[in-house]
């Protein structure tokens, strides 16, 4: 899997309420959600983002709430990866279960700023940074987890597991 | 090696004689429960993995409590979509408004979550339930949806820290001081991937309904789980209720923990959280000329009965401020029932408070008390993040109930010896 977009840059803690307001909670709709991702944080997000961009951010990322509805509305606002010090657990699964490629790279966050271009290779474990020219490694995602991603998320994973049991 | 309550629990469930944190492990789950907002994604999920059946109608709880009773159209045609998927496959425990009640409220109060058991919730508040001695973690939607197609999850095992509360509490200090004081120590990430459990002569003492305030709040700290051994309080609590066997499970001798925090919480005051993390927490005597515009007392943290009784102690007599709106709204209608009967309701509507029927509305913004731009909020729930009660220029101040319904007479944050 490969990944290459713009960054932007957000702060530790950032919470599950700020990725989607739970006044728009009332829909599933993912290209709905999309168009409020981040909206309490930077209100101008969803209309300032390009497919492939990618979110850096600090420690905890996507704490707070259980919503799915979180890593959707940032993958369907075009978001190719977020890349952050550390994640909530929550957060982190539903990233995986939908098919959201997530990297914890703390130094990396640490060197990264708004608007630099990027360059991933999630199984070498490799950040390009383009526009400085530096390169930082990162421990790649758990076999069983890459599995998980590469195959789309969770649910044809589970499929697989249902239709073994059926047979 | 021994092994600690949730290590034991996941072990069991799993089917293995030992587990060790860090270890990935497919374990069988009691009951796995999702919410209006949430079960309409599991639903999709479920459909899109090909499953026909659930694996137990019998162990699947889906609980409107969040924007019911339907606040807008939209909120509407999702739990429209739940009940009919609730209704096509003979849900045993679907609860429609009348009967429904905030899900970490109602599922233990009926007995449908019991010491011994693993529950997956599509909410993050499901460690609640750790208070029975259960292992209970939220997972997300996809998450839910599949394991109530197959029965089962993987995990991967925490460590667990422990938390030795010692000490003599003062007067108006509760289990949510007492959580919100860990926080502030920890900080919101001070347990992220780990398992809470809560000990100590302080925690033993706390009344079912304070530990499930104290459990509750261990996501707040990033907390995989928060658990609490049973004891004679859990079994009297589940006596009359348990719908299934419990199973009591505790702690070995020897278990190893990642680390253990003693704290002694004798000169603990009653504390707030300020915005806009649950880790501001400073004692309300500080920061008690913090002047407010609403005070909520409910939600799946703080609105059971011990809370709603608590809330009225410092009401009775007295007068909600001109300025402030109170709105309590009792968890489930149990409480409801029993704190009219209780004479309760009469203490708050002759102070001027609002009462709701049960809903999770105003905590996480969704309906029933909205913040305005600039406004200002005590509130008994969990989160005082940016935007979570309504605009994002409000702002939330998280404390107990007695501190609640002191700040709703004053006008202001305030403590109860101050009323």
């Amino acid at each position: 899997m490969q990944i290459k977009g713009k960054v932007w840059k957000f702060g530790d803690h950032i919470d599950t309420d700020v990725i989607i307001p739970a006044r728009y909670l009332n829909t599933s709709d993912p290209y709905e959600l999309a168009q409020h991702c981040m909206e309490d944080a930077d209100p101008e997000f969803a209309k300032k983002v390009r497919k492939g961009d990618i979110i850096v951010a600090g420690e905890n990322f996507g704490c707070g709430s259980s919503r799915e509805h979180a890593p959707i509305a940032i993958k369907y606002a075009g978001v190719s990866c977020v890349v952050a010090k550390s994640f909530a657990r929550i957060f982190y699964r539903n990233a995986i279960n939908t098919g959201l490629p997530i990297i914890e790279a703390p130094d990396a966050v640490e060197r990264i700023e708004e608007g630099n271009e990027l360059e991933i290779f999630l199984e070498k474990g490799i950040i390009r940074n383009l526009t400085k020219k530096e390169e930082y490694s990162f421990e790649p995602l758990p076999e069983f987890m890459m599995k998980l991603l590469t195959s789309g998320g969770l649910i044809p994973f589970v499929r697989k597991r249902l239709q073994q049991k059926g047979a | 090696m021994g092994m600690t309550i949730a290590e034991k629990i996941l072990a069991a469930k799993a089917g293995v004689s030992s587990v060790k944190p860090g270890e990935l492990i497919m374990a069988k789950i009691d009951i796995a429960l999702a919410n209006d907002i949430t079960a309409p994604l599991a639903i999709k999920a479920f459909e899109e993995v090909g499953a026909k059946e659930v694996f137990d109608p019998e162990r699947i709880a889906l609980v409107p409590d969040h924007f019911t009773p339907n606040k807008d159209i939209k909120a509407a045609q999702q739990a429209k979509m739940v009940r009919e998927f609730a209704y096509r496959h003979s849900i045993k425990w679907y609860f429609e408004v009348g009967r429904v009640g905030i899900e970490h409220a109602l599922l233990p109060e009926q007995g449908i979550v019991v010491p011994g058991d693993l529950v997956i919730g599509a909410d993050s508040h499901t460690c609640t339930y750790g208070a029975l001695g259960a292992f209970a973690t939220g997972v997300g939607s996809t998450d839910l949806g599949c394991a109530i197609a197959t029965g089962e999850v993987w995990l991967k095992v925490p460590p667990t820290i422990k938390f030795v509360v010692k000490g003599k509490k003062q007067k108006y200090v509760t289990g949510k001081d007492i959580i919100l004081h860990i926080i502030g120590t920890i900080g919101v990430d001070g347990a992220r991937y780990k398992a809470m459990e809560f000990a100590g002569e302080v925690i033993r003492e706390l009344p079912m309904d304070e530990r499930f305030t104290v459990c509750n709040m261990a996501i707040e700290a990033g907390g995989k789980t928060g658990i609490i051994e049973p004891d004679d309080i859990t079994k009297e609590y589940v006596k009359d209720r348990a719908k299934r066997e419990p199973v009591f499970y505790t702690s070995d001798e020897d278990a190893q923990y990642e680390k253990v925090y003693e704290m002694d919480i004798t000169d603990l005051e009653p504390v707030v959280a300020l915005p806009h993390l649950p880790e501001n927490v400073k004692p309300v005597r500080e920061v008690n000329d913090i002047e407010i515009d609403q005070v909520v007392i409910g939600s799946c943290t703080n609105g059971r009965i011990t809370d709603l009784r608590q809330a009225a102690e410092i009401l009775k007599g007295k007068k909600v401020h001109p300025r402030v709106r109170l709105i309590v709204i009792p968890a489930t209608q149990e409480i409801w029932k029993q704190a009219m009967e209780e004479g309760l309701f009469e203490i708050f509507l002759e102070a001027g408070a609002a009462i709701s029927c049960p809903t999770c509305g105003p905590c996480l913004g969704g309906h029933m008390g909205i913040l305005a731009e600039g406004e200002r909020a005590v509130a008994t729930t969990n989160r005082n993040f940016v935007g979570r009660m309504g605009h994002p220029k409000s702002e939330v101040y998280l404390a107990s109930p007695y501190v609640a319904a002191a700040s709703a007479v004053l006008g202001r944050i305030a403590h109860p010896d101050e009323v």
